[in-house]
C-alpha cells in the first residue's frame, strides 16, 4: 500500500487533521470515509484533484461542519455526479442504518 | 443482532453491538461504504488497509512516540504512569477530557493486555483506530477468559511465572500498556526506539522486537 503524497499533503484548509503529524480520526466513521476516499481515487473512480476541488468547495461552505463531515459530502457529491451512486440508494440505505435494520457496525 | 448482550450505555465512538441508533453522518458513512461493497467497487479489506497505511506508515504513532519518551526519561515514565493525560500535554499531544488515559506498565513478572468485553473502546487518541479483531467477539470474550491462549495465537507466549493483567476498557477509562523496553536498545535514539513501539505492543499482544541487523553491529 502506497501512500500518495498528494493525499498526505492536502494543503491550507483542506489540510488532513493532525496533532504532531499523525492523522486524527475523532470517530470510527471519519477513518472510513477517509479510507474511501483514497480508494476510490487509488481506483481510478476519479482523479484525486476532483475530490480535493470538491473539498475545498465544501470547506469554503462555511463553519458549522465538522472537517470529515464536509469530506463526506465532498465524497457524495462527486459519486453522485459521476453516477456511481445514486441520491435515492443513499437515503434508502442511510435509513436502514439509522433504523437499525442493518448493524451498524465499523 | 443478539439481545444476549449486556445493557451498557457507552458514548458513541465504538462499534458494533450498539443499542443506539448511529448518528445521521455516521448512517450515510455506513450507507456509501455498504453501497460500494455491494456493487463491487470496493472491499472492507482495501479500505482497512488504507486507513492502516496512512494512520501507520506517514509517522510512528502517538503512543510510540510516548513509549519511547518513557523509556529514555525515568521520571517521564513516573508521570505518565501516574497521570496519562497530563503527561501526554507535556508533549503537546491533546487527550479528551471525556474519557480517562491510564498507562499499565510491562514489567519483567507482569504482563498487561487491553480489551473491551462490551464493545470496542479503545484509547484513539494515541493508537488511532483499533484494528478488525480488537473488534471481534472472539478476542472480546476469550482475551479475559483465557488470556494465554490468545497472547499464544498472537505469537506472544509467557512463561508460567508471568502474571498476566487484562485491563477492560470502557468509556469512561482506557487502557494503553507501556511495554518493556528491548535489551539492546541502550544507545538508541528516542526516534529509533519509537520505530519498533507497534500497534500491537502497546494493546499488549505483541512485545517490541529489536531487528536482527541492529544487534549486531
Amino acid at each position: 500500500m502506497s501512500i500518495d503524497r498528494s493525499v498526505a499533503n492536502l494543503v491550507g484548509d483542506a489540510a488532513l487533521p493532525r496533532k504532531n503529524g499523525e492523522l486524527v480520526f475523532q470517530a470510527p466513521w471519519e477513518g472510513r470515509a477517509f479510507g474511501l476516499a483514497v480508494v476510490l481515487s487509488d481506483k481510478g473512480e476519479y482523479e484525486w484533484d476532483e475530490f480535493r476541488k470538491n473539498l475545498v468547495g465544501k470547506i469554503a461552505g462555511g463553519p458549522e461542519k465538522t472537517y470529515y463531515e464536509r469530506w463526506l459530502s465532498a465524497l457524495e457529491n462527486l459519486l453522485l455526479e459521476h453516477g456511481v451512486v445514486t441520491e435515492e440508494e443513499l437515503s434508502k440505505r442511510a435509513a436502514e442504518y439509522a433504523a437499525l435494520e442493518r448493524d451498524p457496525v465499523f | 443482532m443478539s439481545d444476549a448482550h449486556h445493557h451498557h450505555d457507552h458514548d458513541h465512538d465504538h462499534g458494533g453491538h450498539h443499542p443506539e441508533p448511529p448518528s445521521e453522518v455516521e448512517a450515510r458513512a455506513l450507507a456509501l461504504e455498504s453501497l460500494l461493497i455491494d456493487k463491487g467497487l470496493i472491499t472492507s479489506d482495501e479500505v482497512d488497509r488504507i486507513i492502516s497505511a496512512y494512520e501507520h506508515d506517514i509517522g510512528p504513532m502517538i503512543g510510540a512516540r510516548v513509549v519511547a519518551h518513557a523509556w529514555a526519561d525515568p521520571e517521564y515514565k513516573a508521570r505518565l504512569l501516574s497521570d496519562g493525560p497530563a503527561a501526554l500535554k507535556e508533549l503537546a499531544i491533546d487527550y479528551p477530557a471525556s474519557t480517562r488515559l491510564v498507562v499499565v506498565e510491562n514489567e519483567p513478572g507482569v504482563h498487561n493486555a487491553i480489551v473491551c468485553t462490551l464493545c470496542s473502546c479503545y484509547p484513539w487518541a494515541v493508537l488511532g483506530l483499533p484494528p478488525t479483531w480488537y473488534k471481534s467477539a472472539p478476542y472480546r470474550s476469550r482475551m479475559v477468559s483465557e488470556p494465554r491462549s490468545v497472547l499464544a495465537e498472537f505469537g506472544l507466549s509467557l512463561t508460567d511465572g508471568v502474571a498476566v493483567n487484562v485491563w477492560d476498557s470502557s468509556s469512561d477509562v482506557r487502557y494503553m500498556v507501556l511495554p518493556e523496553r528491548p535489551a539492546g536498545t541502550e544507545e538508541w535514539s528516542e526516534e529509533q526506539l519509537a520505530s519498533i513501539v507497534t500497534r500491537d505492543c502497546m494493546i499488549g499482544v505483541a512485545k517490541p522486537r529489536v531487528p536482527a541487523e541492529s544487534t549486531t553491529r
